[in-house]
């Protein structure tokens, strides 16, 4: 086993499937808790009729999309058009490779290479191109619209997340995604985290970063680029079968990978809150996977209790309070940590 | 022998959407041209041990400039959606022909006389190692561009308002 | 390990270099004429690289990659100014060909 394990050709495919294949999987799950969470919230029953709780609605809504008619407007750009879908799902899938999923490095992450960060950052800036370009070769004005937004939101929401992110590689002096669990580590066990180093401005960073990761995956309240009630669907109103699917995968498994950031970076990763015997026996991938399901259901949460933001108050909130905060947060982090020094 | 493949086939990109960033008539196709070249390019940074700036490559061209290409493409585009097509005329086949000439006599230049590659060491282009000098060696270039940023930010803002 | 020679990527780098210069020479479109200037920027980019591995001691190697990420900032800043005045200019004339902006000339 160990042999086998220290095989490049054997381990590296191996960490593939176990990453790729827990995104891919994750997707019709969230489908399933996204929906059974939002009708509890607002007092109905949501999909219970296809298998036990309606567990299987993501299989029959999967088969149906499969065998919808594809239909393709007829003045699209085709290229484009289909290219699109592919651009926005390639760089949500390849985002999670630095991410550690447990304490073994022998199976995550795909490569623990030393700018984990910014590879990150470098991907989940990247699936805007797949909105952008879905609205534009679609020659449809109100896919135009979803696609000019994504593009102003996401330029503006990433200024604000970056600056977050530097306060967290302040903390831990290192761009690697394993360095920066591994500094969480300590006796304190939650209280080490980096939420609650230098009170409170790690916290202040967490939760700018907290935004701006609903408004880097265009989730409500910051989902304008397809703001059903004024623009339809925005940049997917053209797409139908498979297509719109790979659009659908794609926002929830960026939903896995931004909420996996969010863990690692600030929430301890595989790390247990209290460094004690009853918590240290739950292995540290289950650790992961709670604290994944948590972040998880706090998007579900804000989508169904914040409205939607007007256009002028999400480039407002991004840029006269997102930024100066993070800025002066940042400032005060290099401060204190040169200081202490 | 493997770091030569790779080569091969990003040059090959790379020489590839270098002329379709000229040769297409749709802006948005060159812009996505402009794309596929610098993420050629940032894969022969770290074939040049490059690995900081290559990602620095993906966040900042890819990631924010053009998107801001595409951003005032789009834009543009709303009012006359014919008005960015390009005509033909006699300068076009002339400037092919000098752009090839210019290739020839650079490529000559290069290999005149030239060196081999010194062996690098692995942590040339860590993160670490060039901020160490970037905040050392280089600094007052370095906070000469903070001040050309901030020149900048501000003739954007000017350039945004209503009335010029 | 069969290293790629550095005459490869200049003669790569002044490729792309051409091209650039052909595009701001051909093209009436300025958004696209900005982005061949991107293009010889890349090139002058990739170039400084790679005159970087034949730097002697291997500190100085590290002078190539700052120049580099000078370069990025100011085409960051460039991009910033030139997109402005491109939509200012839109705005003013309701065009933006370049074979159109000709108020200066006599």
């Amino acid at each position: 086993m160990d042999a086998l394990l220290s095989n490049a050709w054997v381990v590296i495919p191996l960490r593939i499937l176990i990453v790729v294949g827990f995104v891919l999987t994750a997707v019709p799950a969230l489908v399933w808790i996204e929906r059974r969470a939002l009708a509890m919230m607002q007092v109905r029953k949501g999909p219970n009729r296809v298998g036990p709780a309606g567990l299987l609605q993501p299989v029959a809504d999967g088969i149906k999309l499969f065998f919808k008619e594809d239909v393709v407007p007829e003045k699209v750009d085709r290229f484009i058009y289909f290219l699109a879908p592919a651009g926005f799902l390639i760089p949500v899938l390849c985002a999670p490779a630095v991410i550690p999923w447990g304490p073994n490095d022998r199976l995550t992450p795909i490569a623990d290479i030393n700018i984990g960060i910014l590879f990150l950052l470098a991907m989940t800036s990247l699936t805007v191109y797949g909105i952008v370009l879905a609205g534009w070769s679609s020659n449809n004005k109100y896919s135009l619209l979803g696609g000019l937004r994504a593009s102003a939101q996401t330029i503006s929401y990433e200024l604000a997340m970056g600056l977050s992110i530097i306060s967290v590689v302040l903390f831990s002096g290192s761009l690697s995604m394993r360095d920066m669990v591994l500094n969480q580590q300590g006796s304190l066990g939650l209280l080490d985290w980096h939420v609650f180093r230098l009170f409170p401005l790690g916290l202040i960073a967490t939760g700018i970063f907290l935004i701006a990761m609903l408004a880097e995956t265009n989730r409500a309240p910051f989902d304008l680029p397809e703001a059903e009630t004024e623009l339809i669907a925005g940049y997917h109103t053209e797409y139908s079968s498979m297509k719109f699917a790979m659009f659908f995968m794609g926002e929830y498994a960026s939903m896995v990978t931004i909420s996996a950031v969010m863990v690692t970076l600030f929430f301890g990763g595989w790390l247990s809150p209290l460094p004690f015997a009853p918590f240290t026996w739950i292995p540290g991938p289950l650790w992961f996977l709670i604290k994944l399901g948590v972040f998880i259901y706090l998007f579900v949460w804000v989508r169904a209790t914040l409205p939607r933001l007007r256009y002028d108050m999400l480039m407002k909130l991004g840029w006269l309070r997102l930024l100066p905060t993070a800025l002066v947060n940042l400032f005060l982090v290099a401060a204190i940590i040169w200081w202490q020094k | 022998m493997f770091e030569q493949i790779l080569f091969a086939i990003m040059a090959l990109v790379i020489v590839v959407t270098s002329i379709g960033v000229v040769a297409v008539r749709n802006p948005v196709r060159s812009a996505l041209n402009l794309v596929a070249n610098f993420f050629a390019l940032a894969v022969l940074y770290v074939l040049l041990y490059a690995q900081f700036v290559a990602a620095v490559q993906i966040i900042v061209y890819a990631g924010a400039i053009m998107v801001l290409f595409l951003f005032t493409i789009m834009l543009l585009n709303l009012g006359s959606p014919s008005e960015l097509a390009e005509r033909s005329d006699i300068k076009r086949p002339i400037t092919w022909g000098l752009a090839l000439l210019f290739v020839i006599v650079l490529a000559g230049g290069v290999f005149i006389r030239l060196g081999e590659a010194k062996p690098a060491g692995d942590d040339i282009g860590t993160v670490q190692m060039v901020g160490k000098h970037l905040f050392t060696d280089w600094v007052y270039p370095f906070e000469l561009t903070s001040v050309l940023l901030l020149i900048a930010i501000v003739g954007a803002i000017v350039m945004a308002k209503r009335r010029l | 390990m069969g290293a790629v020679p550095i005459s490869w990527y200049l003669m790569l780098s002044a490729f792309m270099f051409a091209m650039g210069v052909t595009g701001v020479v051909i093209k009436r479109n300025p958004i696209v004429i900005f982005m061949c200037i991107e293009l010889m920027l890349n090139a002058a980019n990739l170039a400084f690289l790679a005159f970087a591995r034949m730097q002697e001691p291997l500190s100085t190697q590290v002078a190539g990659h700052v120049f580099v990420i000078l370069v990025m900032a100011v085409a960051a800043a460039e991009v910033a100014i030139g997109l402005g005045i491109i939509v200012a200019i839109y705005r003013l004339r309701d065009t933006i060909n370049v074979d159109e902006m000709n108020l200066l000339k006599f």
